[in-house]
C-alpha cells in the first residue's frame, strides 16, 4: 500500500460540537486509529474470543459510530468485554487499532455515565484508584473492595483461592508504595488538566 | 554480560514471585546482567488506558523517562510481564506516530521534572531478548539436566507477540520462539495451537463464566494433547490459569489438574538450579509431577495449617443429637 492512499489521520486536537462521532472517536485515541478505514468486513468479531458476550460484534459497533449512533454505542457492553487480546487488530485488513478504540469507547462511556453494567467500570477504577495513591497496584484491596461489591456470592468458592495467594506470600496484605509517589502525583494531575482541556 | 535495564512490574513482587526468583536465578548462567529501573510505578495494565488517555499514558511514561534517565550505555528495557511490555511499547510507539500525544505527555511529564523523546529506549519482552540476544546454543550450553521425558505445552498468550509494533515475532498467532527454547531445554514441546489465544485476561474479575470458558478452553487443549505442564511468559496468563484453576474447575465440574510454570522456572531447572531457587511450590495447582518426571526432589511444601483440636465428645454439656433415620430407612418406607 502506497502512502498515498493511507488517509491522512483526523488530528487528535480536533475539538468542538460539528465533529462527526467517528472523528470524535478517532481523535480521543492514541496514535492514529485508522477508524475511518473499516471496509465492515467481520473479520474482527469471527476473530474475537469473547465476542458471544458483546451487544454488538466490533465491526457492529464501528457502523454505529459512523451512523452517528452515539447513546446506543457508548451504551453497549462490547468495549467493556474486550480482553485486549489484539487478535482482530493483527487481522484487521485495513489495520484499524480496533483494541485501543475500545479503550476509548470505554473512557468515552464513564464520561457520559452511559455504561450499563457498572462492573467492569468499577474494576477499572478501583484498580487505578489503588495506582494514583501508591503508584504500584495492591492486589488484596482491589480485590477486596471489588469482590464484597461485586460478586459476593463468589467468595466462598474464592477462599481456597485466596488463602492459597496469602499463605504462599503471592499476595501482599499491605499496600507498597513508590519513593516518589508526589512525583507521580503532580504528573497526573497535570495529565489529567490537560485531557479535561480536550 | 549484556545489560539491561529491567522493568519488573508489580506482578512480580507479588502474584508472580516465581517468575522473579526464577529470572534472577537463570540470569547469571546465561550473562544477562538485569539493572532494575529506580522508583518504578506501575504500567496501569488493561485498566487505565480505558478510563483517560493522558494520565494513562503519562503513569507509563514516567517509567520510560525513568529509564531513559538510568540508561547508561544501553537503550534496552526488558519487562518480563506481557502486559507491561505492551503499554511500554505502546506508549513508545504512539508518542511518535501522535506527536500531539507525546507533546502532552511530555507536559505532564515536566510537572514532575521529568521528560521522554520517543524511540530513544529499545523496549523488549524478556523472552525474546533471551531468543535473539542471548541466543539459543548459548543457552543450549548451559543445560545440564536435559528436561528429556517432560511433555510441555507452550502457552505465550496474547500481548507478546500481538500488536507487536516493532515486529519482532516470527509470527502473530503461532510464534516458535518459546518452542524453540523449550526444545533447546531438551523438553518434548507439543504442538499447542492454542498457545496465544486468550486467558482471559480481567474477565476473572468482570465477566467469570465468559473468564471461566476461555480457561477451560486452553487447559483442556494442553490436556487431550497430554501435557504434562504448561509454561507461560506472562505473571496474568498464570494467574487466571493456575489460580482460577479451581474455581473453573467447579464451575464446569471437571478435574484438570494442569500445573502453570514460567519458563524461567523450567530453564532453571535444565540448568541444574535447586527448584527451591526457582519458586517452585508456589503455584498453586502443585508441579511436583514435574520434578518426579525429572526425578528431582521436590521442596518441602509450605506447611498446612495445624488442624483444629479435636472436638472431645464429652466436651460442652449439650444434649445429644437426635438419632435420625438414614435417608435409605426413609426411602424404604415412603416405597411402601
Amino acid at each position: 500500500m502506497t502512502d498515498q492512499m493511507i488517509a491522512p489521520p483526523i488530528p487528535i486536537q480536533a475539538q468542538g460540537e460539528d465533529l462527526t462521532l467517528l472523528e470524535e472517536v478517532a481523535s480521543r485515541t492514541a496514535g492514529v486509529s485508522r477508524l475511518e478505514m473499516c471496509i465492515q468486513c467481520g473479520t474482527c468479531g469471527g476473530s474475537c474470543p469473547s465476542a458471544d458476550a458483546m451487544d454488538h460484534t466490533p465491526r457492529m459497533l464501528f457502523a454505529m459510530l459512523r451512523a452517528g449512533m452515539r447513546q446506543e454505542a457508548l451504551k453497549s457492553n462490547t468495549p467493556w468485554i474486550c480482553v485486549s487480546c489484539y487478535h482482530c487488530v493483527v487481522r484487521c485488513p485495513q489495520e484499524v487499532h480496533i483494541a485501543d478504540v475500545m479503550y476509548t469507547l470505554k473512557s468515552m462511556a464513564i464520561r457520559a455515565k452511559l455504561y450499563r453494567d457498572s462492573t467492569a467500570p468499577d474494576f477499572s477504577q478501583t484498580f487505578v484508584g489503588m495506582v494514583e495513591e501508591y503508584g504500584r497496584s495492591f492486589e488484596l484491596g482491589l480485590a477486596s473492595q471489588h469482590y464484597l461489591k461485586h460478586f459476593p456470592l463468589r467468595l466462598p468458592n474464592m477462599m481456597p483461592m485466596g488463602m492459597g495467594m496469602l499463605s504462599k506470600k503471592r499476595m501482599s496484605l499491605t499496600p507498597k508504595r513508590i519513593k516518589h509517589i508526589n512525583q507521580l502525583k503532580t504528573i497526573l494531575k497535570r495529565a489529567k488538566e490537560l485531557e479535561a482541556e480536550q | 554480560m549484556t545489560d539491561y535495564l529491567l522493568y519488573p512490574g508489580c506482578s512480580m513482587e507479588t502474584s508472580a514471585r516465581a517468575y522473579y526468583d526464577s529470572l534472577k536465578a537463570i540470569a547469571g548462567p546465561i550473562g544477562l546482567n538485569l539493572k532494575e529501573i529506580d522508583d518504578w510505578n506501575c504500567c496501569g495494565a488493561t485498566e487505565y488506558l480505558g478510563i483517560s488517555l493522558t494520565p494513562a499514558y503519562a503513569l507509563i511514561a514516567r517509567n520510560l523517562a525513568l529509564a531513559s534517565n538510568a540508561a547508561n550505555g544501553t537503550r534496552t528495557l526488558v519487562a518480563p510481564c506481557s502486559a507491561c511490555y505492551l503499554n511500554l511499547a505502546k506508549a513508545d510507539y504512539y508518542m511518535n506516530e501522535r506527536p500531539k500525544l507525546g507533546q502532552m505527555v511530555n507536559e505532564a511529564l515536566e510537572a514532575g521534572g521529568l521528560s521522554y523523546t520517543p524511540g530513544s529506549l529499545d523496549i523488549r519482552h524478556l523472552l525474546d531478548v533471551l531468543v535473539y540476544d542471548i541466543g539459543l546454543s548459548a543457552i543450549e550450553k548451559k543445560v545440564v539436566q536435559p528436561l528429556t521425558n517432560l511433555r510441555v505445552a507452550p502457552y505465550l498468550g496474547c500481548m507478546v507477540p500481538r500488536p507487536d509494533y516493532q515486529h519482532r515475532w516470527s509470527d502473530h498467532e503461532q510464534p516458535i520462539e518459546l518452542d524453540l527454547l523449550l526444545k533447546a531445554l531438551g523438553a518434548q514441546v507439543i504442538e499447542f495451537p492454542l498457545k496465544t489465544e486468550c486467558c482471559g485476561g480481567h474477565m476473572t474479575q468482570i465477566g467469570p463464566a465468559t473468564a471461566f470458558e476461555m480457561i477451560r478452553r486452553l487447559i483442556s487443549g494442553a490436556d487431550e494433547h497430554e501435557a504434562d505442564v504448561m509454561v507461560t511468559v506472562c505473571p496474568m496468563c498464570q494467574l487466571n490459569l493456575d489460580g482460577y484453576q479451581g474455581e473453573a474447575n467447579r464451575f464446569f465440574g471437571t478435574n484438570y489438574h494442569m500445573p502453570i510454570l514460567f519458563f524461567t522456572q523450567l530453564m532453571g531447572l535444565a540448568f541444574g538450579i535447586d527448584p527451591k531457587e526457582l519458586g517452585f511450590g508456589l503455584e498453586l495447582v502443585s508441579a511436583k509431577n514435574v520434578l518426579d518426571t525429572l526425578g528431582i526432589k521436590a521442596p518441602p511444601e509450605t506447611p498446612p495449617a495445624p488442624p483444629r483440636r479435636p472436638r472431645k465428645p464429652e466436651g460442652l454439656p449439650m444434649p445429644k443429637p437426635l438419632k435420625r433415620p438414614k435417608v435409605e430407612e426413609l426411602e424404604k418406607e415412603v416405597t411402601q
